[in-house]
């Protein structure tokens, strides 16, 4: 029986060594995202935020250890059942030239279609669905290449929205996006938690709205854990210095109680 | 399908059938001028009814024997040259890739030279097998030498390793040309970017690859699409993307091998018809491929036919001429490439 104010963990890591050739990341890293919520990696640039993030979306292979997904190996499954449960979204992505959102979102579609492409009424659905979401209904049928950085990124969590899957990774969401659009992503994120129960991981660069928008915060020094839960017990003067090399006032966010960033000098 | 708003989509299907259709009638009216050119010139009703089995005997050998094979060869060359380009720029996701600029074409037109001169008396169905080794050994070749440290391909980069390639093994195969015995050499000028002289037998060569590769670099426009968004949107996808590309690189290069041997390289055409393509019916590769070949044996039938006329009796090439319009499209792009 599992428990459930705790079921288990969707994503999970054993002995994680990830790397690109000789140049280590992470050497041993093992960790449990937790279920329904959101997560979001904080750390400082070249701490393997991104690096953990595209091995738990096999977009990188492990250099020894492993991903796991539901408790099973992420590398013996294939493709398509992973984009059936997993989503991700890439920092950065690029769409080709003269594409529309609608013909984005449809791609979406694609693990779930089989290899002669039947347009069922689910698929229809699941794009809808997921333009609605995202607000980006009324964007349809217009060419990515004229729209704004926030209805892009609007767009391409459409596209990650249409896979219906339970866990959506999202790597820095919110990197060139004006403070407004930001937010939007944001609260999109959380809503989609709250409301769809999607079990959330974003890497963030921004500690404020990680502590704002995330139930969860994994703080990642040199590779390694240096500390993770709720924000309250993470964003610490402590971390702060040994994470960040950063001083720094906290205050109480006055809508959460969260813990509010306000660094005004360097440790180093 | 409920239309969704948010202004009418630039790109539909209906506008796709729209190009593809005026296309393919501008390649039928070329087709029958085409027909009718030559030293004794045929009326294009003459034309018609040769081709729907009436007219006289004279006038039915001279349009269906001797003048289809040509008009046959430029539009499948055309339409497979466009097919390779709209391949490997969707693989490679590089605009500046096309058949001619990734050593396809050389490498191709290298080694069907030396297998006809090695081995004149092979049977003719061997010659594109030859060609697609080639084929593979240009490419292999520029890929070796423009890829960077953790094998990125920067598109400027990998164009102008193209380039020296396909000049180096242009020269080896001019080379091989020269030193060939007196007639042999002559044979294959069609292997330099012309279609003269083509006859039934190459045309019936090409054929069978063409009917075969065609619907299947179609077949493969779904994959096209999903890898043109890059290897980690494609892998989150659920795709494989190795095999993927490989598989669409196959047919790729295949494409450009075989029509290699049904004309040599036709410069530029498998690089401006995919552009060309993208511009009129979007990036969906089930609709950019099909027009895209139709503009690639449009392209070619009408530097073919211009060629015959330009300046008589003398023939200007198709691939000369496709290359004084694809050339300076090459130099655009160059300079719009970050």
């Amino acid at each position: 029986m599992t428990d459930p104010a705790h079921p288990p963990a969707p994503l999970s890591t054993r002995d994680l060594r990830l790397g690109y050739g000789q140049n280590v990341i992470i050497p041993d890293l093992n960790l449990s995202i937790p279920a329904g919520q959101v997560t979001s990696i904080i750390g400082p640039n070249g701490c393997g935020k991104s690096t953990l993030l595209r091995a738990l979306a096999r977009l990188l292979p492990p250099g020894s250890g492993q991903v796991l997904l539901d408790g099973q190996a992420l590398h013996t499954l294939p493709g398509r059942e992973i984009a059936r449960r997993l989503a991700i979204l890439p920092q950065g992505p690029v769409a080709p030239e003269g594409l529309s959102v609608e013909e984005l979102v449809w791609f979406g579609r694609h693990p779930h279609q089989g290899r002669f492409p039947v347009r069922r009424p689910g698929d229809r659905e699941a794009v809808e669905w997921a333009l609605d979401q995202t607000g980006m209904r009324v964007f349809a049928g217009r060419v990515l290449d004229d729209l704004s950085g926030g209805q892009r990124q609007r767009a391409w969590i459409a596209m990650s929205l249409a896979q219906q899957t339970d866990i959506l990774l999202l790597d820095e969401p919110t990197t060139y996006l004006d403070p407004a659009h930001q937010l939007e992503v944001l609260h999109l994120a959380q809503r989609l938690n709250r409301e769809q129960g999607k079990t959330v991981v974003m890497v963030l660069h921004d500690l404020n709205q990680a502590a704002r928008y995330s139930d969860h915060l994994i703080a990642l020094r040199g590779g390694e854990i240096y500390a993770h839960g709720p924000a309250a017990g993470v964003l610490t003067h402590d971390m702060l210095r040994d994470v960040f090399g950063l001083k720094a006032h906290l205050l109480a966010d006055p809508d959460t109680g969260c813990p509010h960033v306000i660094p005004y000098a360097l440790t180093r | 399908m409920t239309a969704l708003p948010g202004g009418a989509p630039r790109f539909t299907t209906a506008r796709a059938v729209t190009v593809a259709v005026i296309l393919a009638a501008l390649c039928a009216a070329l087709a029958i001028l085409a027909l009718g050119l030559g030293a004794v010139p045929t009326p294009a009703r003459s034309v018609l009814a040769a081709l729907l089995g009436g007219g006289d005997d004279l006038t039915r050998q001279l349009v269906l024997d001797l003048r289809v094979p040509r008009v046959v060869v430029a539009l499948l060359c055309g339409a497979m040259f466009a097919a390779s380009g709209t391949v490997m720029q969707g693989v490679i996701r590089n605009p500046l890739a096309s058949p001619d600029l990734v050593g396809v074409g050389a490498g191709a037109g290298l080694a069907a030279t030396v297998f006809l001169l090695a081995w004149p008396a092979a049977p003719p169905g061997g010659l594109p097998w030859a060609a697609l080794a080639g084929a593979w050994g240009g490419f292999g070749l520029v890929l070796l030498l423009a890829q960077e440290r953790g094998g990125r391909l920067h598109p400027v980069r990998l164009a102008l390793v193209g380039v020296a390639v396909a000049a180096a093994l242009g020269a080896a195969q001019q080379l091989v040309l020269v030193r060939a015995p007196d007639g042999l050499g002559s044979a294959l000028t069609f292997l330099t970017g012309t279609v003269y002289g083509a006859d039934s037998l190459r045309a019936a060569r090409l054929l069978p690859w063409a009917l075969i590769l065609l619907p299947a670099a179609w077949a493969l426009h779904r994959t096209l699409d999903i890898l043109n968004l890059g290897e980690d949107l494609a892998t989150s996808l659920g795709t494989r993307v190795n095999p993927a590309r490989l598989l669409a690189l196959g047919v790729g290069v295949a494409l450009a091998g075989a029509a290699v041997t049904g004309a040599g390289i036709l410069g530029f055409v498998g690089l401006l018809a995919p552009h060309l393509a993208r511009l009129l019916v979007g990036a969906r590769h089930a609709r950019a491929l099909p027009v895209s070949m139709l503009l690639g044996a449009a392209l070619v039938l009408a530097a073919d036919t211009l060629g015959r006329t330009l300046l008589p009796p003398l023939e200007v090439p198709a691939g000369l001429l496709t290359t004084l319009v694809g050339a300076p499209y090459f130099l655009y792009l160059l300079r719009k490439t970050p």
